[in-house]
């Protein structure tokens, strides 16, 4: 059994706590723990020994640190749940503390308030459709939840149609809830998705990249040719160009850009502009 | 959650060629059959004979529980599907394997990763890890584990055969040297799959 011990104390790297500072931009597992800037100051190398005496070293300033998807809190301990890489974002004023995630590639959607996703109408009963959005069960979107309807005048949805809503309510403890309204009662873009076209499902890493406000693939691609795009946080992307064939061709581009550098999505579309 | 252990016509022609020595008489094992049990292709069965597969569904099953965090996703089913595409031996442990990366893959919130580790022990005791089928076969016992890896602790063990407690003692700590190689090419693996993003 002494082999065993020997072993159990020798862990792998990243059995021990490592500083989520080190570790920004990396691939974490979930198991790891992470240690807090705060924290490395009393469990770093050297110890108390070695710093220089604080006044105030009872009150030190309390940082704010929020933990995103993929992290979660033990007591004092903050553990890594999910693989992907570990990112961090600054507050806004003053340094210290601010938002950890970790972001994963992962395909499989949970639901979130105030999403915007799209959803395929799987059943219509009574008052509300159910959608299709992905996630553990489908979504209800009630039948006055577009833009005009009234209980006289109902919106023309199918059984089989897209829908591009957003969740008002969405909880690990109850049924997701859908609109395709905004707060003001306006459609704002919502509402049933038209006719052809082709949805086809990506990773959630590929929408955030792709929605991310400095991303050039978008404008990229509609440099390319005309088309009309849905981006569902929920890993749907509905494309339509003016033919099939550059509808094809405009998916399978969204698809590849997951798997390519920036300097190699520059390549393909210059000989994409070229041809 | 759900495991559901299919195995292709080969394994079952193997396991066949198995049990007949036992089947002497007319004694067959128990059968179980469900059809349409999946959506998508026109027709689709799973049979089961005897309860090797089942009592190997409930292990990886109890070792996903022990460290999928559950209660994140109330009112949510996670279904884990292993197909047996070919078998060299250490079947259960390869199965674990699989079952943690595609855990991971989907981004399923867990306390820890885990693995599965075989062990043989032949008959004058030499300690063989991951043996092959053949190894298997031939072996005087057959020790598979499951380990953590934060803790490098224990979550589910099942063997087969005679062994001491001195021998048992032996294979587990043989089996979490082994993890820690299980472990380290996890990590390289899921590396090299964020290595473009």
């Amino acid at each position: 059994m002494a082999e065993a011990a020997a072993v159990v104390a020798e862990s792998l790297a990243g059995g021990r706590a490592r500083a989520a500072r080190t570790v920004l931009d990396q691939v974490v597992l979930p198991g790891e723990e992470l240690l807090l800037p705060e924290q490395e100051d009393a469990d770093g190398p050297g110890g108390a020994g070695e710093r220089p005496l604080r006044l105030n070293a009872g009150a030190r300033a309390r940082v704010r640190v929020v933990c995103g998807p993929g992290l979660r809190r033990c007591g004092d301990r903050l553990l890594v749940t999910k693989c992907g890489r570990l990112r961090h974002k600054e507050p806004g004023g003053g340094s210290g503390g601010g938002v950890y995630w970790v972001d994963s590639q992962q395909k499989r959607y949970v639901p979130v308030k105030g999403d915007h996703v799209i959803g395929i109408v799987t059943a219509k009963s009574g008052d509300i459709f159910k959608v299709d959005v992905g996630g553990s069960e489908p979504a209800s979107l009630s039948y006055l939840a577009f833009e005009g309807a009234t209980k006289r005048n109902r919106p023309n949805v199918q059984v089989g149609d897209l829908i591009y809503g957003q969740f008002v309510v969405a909880n690990k403890d109850m049924e997701p809830e859908m609109v395709c309204i905004d707060s003001c009662g306006r459609a704002n873009g919502m509402g049933v998705i038209g006719q052809d076209g082709l949805l086809f499902k990506v990773t959630l890493g590929l929408i955030r990249k792709l929605l991310a406000p400095d991303c050039e693939i978008l404008q990229e691609v509609g440099k390319l040719y005309p088309l009309e795009i849905v981006f569902g946080m929920n890993g749907r992307i509905w494309v339509k160009a003016k033919t099939i064939q550059q509808t094809l061709i405009l998916a399978n581009i969204l698809e590849a850009c997951e798997h390519m550098t920036a300097d190699q999505r520059k390549q393909i579309f210059s000989r994409l502009a070229e041809s | 959650m759900e495991g559901v252990m299919r195995s292709d016509a080969k394994i079952c022609g193997e396991s066949g060629t198995e049990s007949s020595p036992r089947g002497l008489g007319c004694s067959l094992r128990h059968f179980a059959c469900e059809q349409n049990l999946l959506s998508r292709p026109d027709g689709s069965a799973s049979f089961l004979q005897g309860v090797a597969e089942k009592s190997r569904e409930w292990l990886i099953r109890n070792t996903c529980e022990a460290v999928v965090l559950g209660t994140l996703h109330p009112r949510t089913s996670i279904t884990v599907v292993l197909q047996v595409i070919s078998d060299a031996g250490s079947l259960l442990a390869c199965c674990l394997n699989a079952a943690c990366m595609a855990l991971v893959d989907a981004g399923v919130p867990m306390r820890a990763l885990f693995c599965g580790v075989t062990c043989a022990l032949d008959s004058d005791g030499t300690l063989m890890l991951d043996p092959t089928a053949k190894q298997e076969k031939e072996a005087r016992a057959v020790l598979t584990f499951a380990l953590d890896s934060v803790e490098r602790k224990l979550l589910m063990s099942t063997t087969k055969g005679l062994y001491s407690d001195a021998e048992l003692q032996q294979c587990l700590a043989a089996a979490q040297a082994a993890s820690q190689h299980v472990f380290r090419f996890y990590r390289e693996s899921l590396q090299r799959r964020y290595s473009k993003s």
